[in-house]
């Protein structure tokens, strides 16, 4: 028991010492059991089902889903890539005080992002429909078929298109940093492209590694739509084996096992990007 | 005969249908501290940005070591100075803003030795020599690998100072450098400020701290609608104003 501080009113109890009650979370254990009853239903479904899990088992690692895996991570990596590259470019541009730059960026963007991606990629593989032959005038050119191979198509297609959200995405995080940030740069005597280079890009990365990925994973999926180029990604390589044997549904699970698998990996790499990016603003004690 | 400094010559600045500037004429003689004083919307932080051209202003000339800024004079026109030329006329000026405006993902030590290595093209081991001797006389040779959020405000505005201090500047701008500091941190910063003004920097400062501008400023130059009312030394600005502006100003901000 305190005693009383002189002056303040009486008639309130003493609550110290009195045990807090746990709180009972009746919600929290109806909705597990409801969920593992649903659960418990499914996976009865699925092992009566038509499905043949030994046949999933036999597919996951035979070499031409691991040769699919490997080229869907191959294209993801080198299209995101691209599409990371161009889209700081097109970022930059769309902010440049340059009018003809700042049209020429926002019109790119919404070509490609007004576009389905599986229209590009069907443009670009097509492309010697248009020009027989590509090249540089009087320095190199080669017939169109042979340059544009499913890989390229696939690349072009899906990078070029990525660009177009990424550069948003870059948009987003370069306004993100403080004004004070570009005239503090500028005093020091920095040009416009150094301060966003040392400045600016630093501190907008914090702020585009959660989108970026978002849109790596978005990505790694959609390299699936490359299928249709004949680009051999995991979906097209076990598409093929399903036209000869017919195993259709577990084929498609040993794909989406892989696609999870691919997924799953990437979480880590972005949380220690986000690490890396955050230095000076996590460590808040002085 | 000798020239100042800093001459600015009727220079004027409109934002929209806002004139911010309506011609304002002022000597810097190198060594000299001058403090700006005026209140709110007055013009004295346009001004200092002009001179650090943030800003460009509309009209008249800003010349700094007889080096017009901003512009070239070329066949009986004005033509603005490219990009490349104008960062480099800023290299003879540093900058201390209101609200520090540090490199948040650099340390200290990295925020001094930016514009030395990466502007300059100075050599990393002498400019991290010299960066240290910045941040030892501004008092934070300890605090070298924190970044600013590990800073408390004073501190921060310290190594802004010494970041502004390592691109060897000529004239030193300070835009209201102690308005966004808690009251017990303001101390601090003056007390560097002094320091430099007793070294002979050429220094032209935004600032409320009437008390500063009493002690270190040579001359107080008193701004009110974007124009300068009263200019002198700082006993007979402070202490013996002969404008209406400047004792309602002085009344206002004393009691």
């Amino acid at each position: 028991m305190t005693v009383a501080e002189p002056g303040l009113t009486p008639g309130f109890p003493d609550l110290s010492g009195v045990p807090v009650a746990r709180r009972s979370h009746w919600g929290r254990w109806t909705a597990a059991a409801v969920i593992i009853l649903v659960l418990l239903a499914l996976v009865r479904a699925f092992a009566h089902g038509q499905i043949d899990w030994a046949v999933v088992g036999q597919f996951l690692t035979v070499p031409v889903i691991l040769t699919g895996i490997v080229n869907t991570v191959i294209m993801s990596v080198l299209a995101m890539a691209l599409g990371i590259l161009l889209g700081v470019i097109v970022a930059v541009m769309r902010l440049s005080p340059n009018p003809v730059l700042s049209y020429c960026a926002a019109f790119y963007t919404w070509l490609f992002r007004g576009t389905p991606v599986i229209l590009q990629l069907l443009l670009w593989f097509n492309l010697a429909l248009v020009f027989p032959t590509i090249g540089i005038p009087g320095i190199w050119s080669g017939r169109a078929v042979d340059i544009m191979t499913p890989f390229l198509s696939a690349l072009l297609g899906l990078g070029i298109n990525q660009g177009a959200y990424t550069s948003e995405v870059m948009r987003a995080g370069i306004l993100s940093v403080d004004a004070g940030q570009h005239e503090a740069a500028q005093a020091i005597g920095m040009g416009r492209l150094r301060a966003l280079r040392r400045i600016i890009l630093p501190q907008a990365m914090r702020v585009v590694i959660p989108p970026l990925g978002n849109e790596f994973i978005g990505m790694i999926k959609t390299t699936s739509l490359a299928s249709v180029i004949q680009y051999p990604e995991v979906l097209h390589n076990a598409e093929n084996i399903y036209y000869a044997n017919s195993r259709v549904i577990e084929l498609l699970i040993v794909a989406g096992f892989w696609y999870l698998v691919v997924v799953s990996i990437l979480s880590p790499f972005q949380h220690l990007l986000e690490k890396r990016f955050a230095r000076g603003t996590q460590v808040m004690t002085r | 005969m000798s020239k100042p400094l800093l001459a600015i010559r009727d220079v004027t600045k409109t934002f929209g249908t806002y004139q911010a500037l309506r011609g304002v004429s002022l000597d810097v003689w190198q060594g000299e501290v001058l403090c700006l004083i005026g209140g709110s919307g007055s013009g004295k932080t346009t001004l200092l940005r002009c001179v650090n051209q943030i800003i460009q202003p509309d009209g008249g000339g800003i010349w700094l070591d007889e080096d017009l800024l901003g512009r070239r004079q070329d066949g009986g026109k004005l033509h603005r100075l490219s990009e490349r030329d104008i960062a480099r006329q800023r290299l003879k000026t540093g900058m201390v803003f209101q609200r520090f405006n540090l490199f948040p993902h650099l340390t200290a030590l990295g925020n001094v030795m930016e514009g030395p290595v990466q502007v300059q093209r100075r050599d990393t081991g002498s400019a991290r020599a010299d960066a240290m001797d910045l941040l030892s006389r501004v008092g934070l040779a300890d605090k070298a690998g924190n970044y600013p959020a590990q800073l408390s405000g004073g501190q921060q505005q310290r190594v802004a100072i010494a970041r502004a201090l390592a691109m060897r500047p000529k004239l030193m701008l300070f835009d209201e450098p102690t308005s966004a500091l808690d009251p017990e941190l303001v101390g601090e910063v003056l007390t560097v400020m002094r320091e430099l003004a007793k070294s002979g920097m050429t220094m032209m400062v935004v600032t409320h701290e009437l008390g500063f501008a009493r002690e270190v400023a040579d001359n107080v130059a008193f701004m009110d609608a974007g124009m300068i009312v009263e200019y002198g030394p700082p006993a007979q600005i402070l202490g013996t104003p002969r404008q209406k502006r400047t004792q309602d100003f002085l009344s206002a901000v004393i009691s």
